[in-house]
């Protein structure tokens, strides 16, 4: 073994000991078969381990007995998964002490050797996705801008990538494609689960209730959106609500809970009446009810959760719209 | 093969009758594959093939050409065309791929062939291609799209409008632009021909009352498959008036259904003595199902595998008195516990397909199903031939006795959600299993395998597995021999996609000649190069060989050059009409 060799064989087992120290928080996942393939290569004579923590010489059917301390005794594939989340964040039971981990960085390194000061993890501090059921439309795209910035470094086809989010039950790694099911599939249950998840955690009751307030009025009301087939119906609702403190033709005005959006219904509404329905998102920006069909408006109130719908709405401003 | 070769013995004899006799002898045999053996057999009898073939099914659109098609087969009235690759279904096809619809109908239309009858599958369809479909076409009767893209619901209002006899509109998990339009409004009030209406994946709002008009007036109605807005009410209408329906999709928003309009369903239900399927559920309270519990019993046909509010015991409950079930999808939040009682109930089930209701396992829930049920379901079902079964584990051992229990298997789809998952108890790989699998069921015809495997497990596959047509492969294998045993030895193969396993240009390059005999190769993640692809395009004139590489901006990089450049995604398919003319930038065809 040469000099270099054992320097970074040395400098490998500090780091295997620094991580498992540390608890690593992200993990690496090999979905490789092959037994022979490893990350650390073009040593010669560098006893390198594979993805599974095995030497080159070893089959994979004996792989699993070499494999770190698994309270099953199999490879546990969920403590190797690369995860790309917000530093700091856990991943949850991902407790194995398998060798692979520091084997592939998810930063595009240009040493082939991770080094442990920067974690593995991809920032996603840009990212305010906080729902642990959040699939984005376009997850697909992600996933495969993803899995591509990662594979310059890896052998291809043999990882997965993870889209993590910051909240305690991380998600799984994500593979382009991976389990083969339909996207079409995929995008229906995902709208449906949305739209079913409750506030408050109960399962399929869907109620949706969010506080509305009135310039002028004494005190809030609290409304269960789901209650509601469209922005007609809530306005209605509102209107009545709220008429006690209308001061008729004064520019008086209605507001809403946060998130809410309209269709077109808002024209007559506008007409109608002399407030305008507006909402508070979740970027602090005050919106026009009306621009997004309701059914989005809904599943968009399922992506806040409970901490965004517990925030009372601000105030309304005061409306410019006469009949 | 073999009746081809009877039917030569028999030619002699035969050719003593005019032809329209022969003619009339043929049309007793629907199968493509037998009337394509039935053509081979002389000159005279390929001729009478020919004038006398009413449907013809091109598994991949790119084969053929629809000038060539309509040569040989002038009479054709039923065409089903696949256009992309199967992985395309979950985001490896880049979207302009192709696979375009408008070229058929456009050579369809000016050949003035009496086209009656069309199904696609994965093609992209265009609202242009639809409304030239409805015109040219007087005596059409029958639209199915599986899995197509491209159109809105202004071409379905051309194809209600202008198809005056139309008896079939079934849309299967399209992605339809919904405009929310009228196109219901566009069947004219003369139209009462429907038999068949599926809208279930469109995703706007349905004209309740041009719905409710249209199906009062067809009385041949025999299944409805609505989209989720249309509420409870409306489906009870819509089912008063349509007692005779044997299949009908469910699909609406009901927080609780209030107990007047639930008995009203309920009593809608029970006059409906003939239905015999149901599926939808999509946005379902579960109080919605138990409406349904009067027909229960004659049901033949339940797909409940969008049904993700309702929970595994609400599912559990209504399953269990399907007594006459043939055909089940499900989510696995019915769990092994209700599979068991599936197993115990539904005698008469022949084909299974258990979805991930939690793909990602992002809940981290512990209902999704294991081996347990899967052995559960083999043992008690004895008429099972076919299952899709997503799970979170396997065991060699129970794969062993499930192909003991089912040896009559014809398609066994296997998914364990982590790649490369061993045998949970043994923390061996599933060769074994896989094994037992292809051994017992000897009329095996496809066959997607998952978890830890090894080359062994196509050895087994290449020597037993002797009627399998269609093989799916996903991070499997250590060598090139993997695949080989799979080419050498399965003598019907005739599409094979393989996913991130390590199989290269060995594999890829050792039977060139294998290919002609298959549809279509696949090969993504794997460890073949573009040299590799490039020696085979040379060698195999009669092959489309495309390359498949997108990077962030969608353009092949031009690294034509490195041919040790592996690649990305290769898809290489046999054709008699050489290179396609609509690939995208992405795709390079060698």
């Amino acid at each position: 073994m040469s000099l270099i060799d054992r320097l970074l064989l040395r400098e490998l087992r500090s780091i295997l000991q620094m991580l498992s120290e540390e608890e690593l928080q992200s993990n690496v996942s090999v979905a490789s078969s092959s037994p022979t393939s490893n990350c650390i290569s073009k040593g010669g004579g560098l006893k390198v381990h594979n993805y599974f923590g095995l030497s080159d010489s070893s089959s994979v059917e004996s792989s699993t007995l070499s494999c770190g301390e698994d309270d099953k005794g199999t490879i546990s594939l969920k403590a190797t998964e690369l995860t790309l989340g917000l530093p700091g964040s856990q991943s949850h039971a991902r407790e194995t002490k398998l060798d692979e981990k520091p084997f592939f960085p998810l930063l595009p390194s240009k040493d082939e050797i991770c080094s442990s000061s920067h974690k593995n993890k991809r920032g996603f501090s840009d990212t305010v996705y906080t729902e642990k059921n959040w699939m984005f439309p376009e997850a697909v795209a992600n996933q495969s801008v993803v899995k591509k910035e990662v594979t310059t470094n890896i052998p291809k086809g043999q990882l997965s990538t993870t889209n993590n989010s910051s909240s305690p039950p991380a998600a799984k790694a994500q593979i382009v494609g991976w389990p083969p099911v339909r996207s079409y599939r995929k995008n229906t249950l995902a709208t449906t689960c949305k739209n079913s998840d409750e506030v408050d955690g109960k399962p399929g009751s869907g109620v949706l209730f969010v506080k509305v307030s009135m310039d002028g009025a004494p005190y809030l009301r609290k409304v269960d959106l789901r209650s509601y087939g469209n922005y007609g119906e809530l306005s209605s609702a509102l209107e009545k609500m709220f008429t006690t403190f209308t001061l008729g033709q004064c520019g008086s005005n209605g507001a809403a809970g946060k998130d809410m959006l309209s269709e077109t219904k808002l024209k007559d509404l506008l007409n109608a009446k002399d407030y305008v329905l507006t909402y508070e998102d979740k970027d602090g920006d005050w919106m026009l009810v009306g621009d997004v069909p309701w059914e989005y408006k809904l599943k968009i109130m399922k992506g806040v959760d409970a901490i965004g719908l517990a925030a009372a709405p601000r105030r309304m401003e005061k409306s410019k719209i006469r009949a | 093969m073999d009746r081809a070769i009877k039917l030569q013995l028999s030619t002699s004899e035969m050719n003593y009758f005019p032809d329209e006799v022969i003619e009339h002898i043929f049309d007793f045999i629907p199968s493509h594959r037998d009337r394509n053996s039935i053509s081979l057999v002389s000159k005279s009898w390929h001729k009478i093939e020919r004038y006398s073939r009413h449907q013809v099914f091109i598994g991949n659109c790119y084969a053929i050409s629809p000038e060539r098609l309509i040569r040989r087969f002038p009479c054709l009235r039923s065409l089903t065309l696949k256009g992309k690759p199967h992985f395309a279904d979950f985001n490896l096809v880049p979207h302009e791929w192709g696979g375009f619809l408008h070229p058929w109908i456009d050579a369809l239309s000016k050949a003035r062939v009496g086209l009656e009858e069309l199904r696609l599958k994965r093609m992209v369809v265009s609202d242009e291609s639809l409304e030239l479909l409805s015109r040219s076409f007087v005596g059409f009767k029958s639209l199915v799209l599986v899995s197509c893209d491209g159109f809105t619901t202004d071409g379905l209002a051309s194809i209600a409008a202008n198809c005056r006899n139309l008896r079939e509109l079934d849309l299967q998990e399209n992605e339809i632009d919904d405009h929310r339009g009228q196109w219901l409004n566009c069947f004219p009030d003369s139209s009462t021909t429907l038999v068949s209406l599926n809208f279930a994946c469109l995703k706007g709002e349905t004209n309740l009352s041009a719905l409710e008009r249209l199906v009062a007036r067809s009385p041949n109605l025999k299944s409805l498959k609505v989209n989720r807005a249309v509420p409870l009410d409306a489906l009870t209408r819509l089912m008063s008036c349509a007692p005779q329906l044997v299949d009908l999709g469910v699909g609406c928003y009901e927080n609780e259904a209030e107990p007047e309009s639930f008995e009203k369903l309920m009593a809608a239900i029970k006059k409906c003595t003939l239905l015999r399927s149901l599926s939808g559920f999509s946005e379902v309270a579960p109080v919605c199902l138990t409406a349904f519990y009067p027909i229960c019993e004659n049901l033949t046909s339940l797909n409940l595998s969008y049904a993700a509010e309702i929970q595994g015991n609400h599912l559990i409950e209504f399953v269990q008195f399907c007594k006459r079930l043939q055909l089940l999808w499900i989510l696995d939040s019915i769990g092994d516990k209700g599979l068991e009682i599936v197993a115990s109930s539904c005698k008469e089930l022949q084909e299974l397909r258990v979805f991930p209701s939690d793909p990602h396992d992002e809940e981290d829930n512990n209902t999704a199903v294991t081996e347990v049920g899967l052995v559960a379901i083999s043992a008690g079902c004895p008429k099972l031939h076919s299952i899709l079964y997503f799970c979170k584990q396997m065991t060699n051992a129970a794969l062993i006795t499930v192909a003991k229990n089912c040896p009559n298997f014809i398609r066994f789809r296997l998914c364990i959600l982590e790649p490369n998952k061993p045998d949970h108890i043994t923390s061996q790989s599933l060769d074994e299993g896989f094994g037992a699998i292809v051994q017992a069921c000897k009329g095996l015809r496809r066959l997607s395998v998952s978890g830890l495997l090894t080359d062994k497990v196509f050895l087994y596959i290449g020597m037993y597995a002797a009627q399998l047509e269609m093989l799916s492969i996903a991070f499997a294998g250590d060598t090139d021999k993997g695949m080989l045993y799979v080419l050498n030895g399965c003598k019907k193969l005739r599409k094979l996609e393989i996913r991130d396993s390590p199989f290269g240009n060995a594999a890829l390059l050792a039977d060139v000649g294998k290919y002609e005999t298959m549809r279509s190769l696949w090969m993504s993640s794997c460890e073949v190069t573009l040299g590799g692809c490039k020696r085979l395009a040379r060698n195999a004139p009669w092959l489309n060989v495309e390359i498949i590489n997108e990077n962030e901006n969608g353009r092949m990089e031009r690294n034509e050059e490195d041919e040790r450049e592996k690649v990305d995604r290769l898809y290489l398919y046999r054709t008699v009409v050489g290179t396609r003319k609509d690939a995208p930038p992405c795709v390079t065809i060698l």
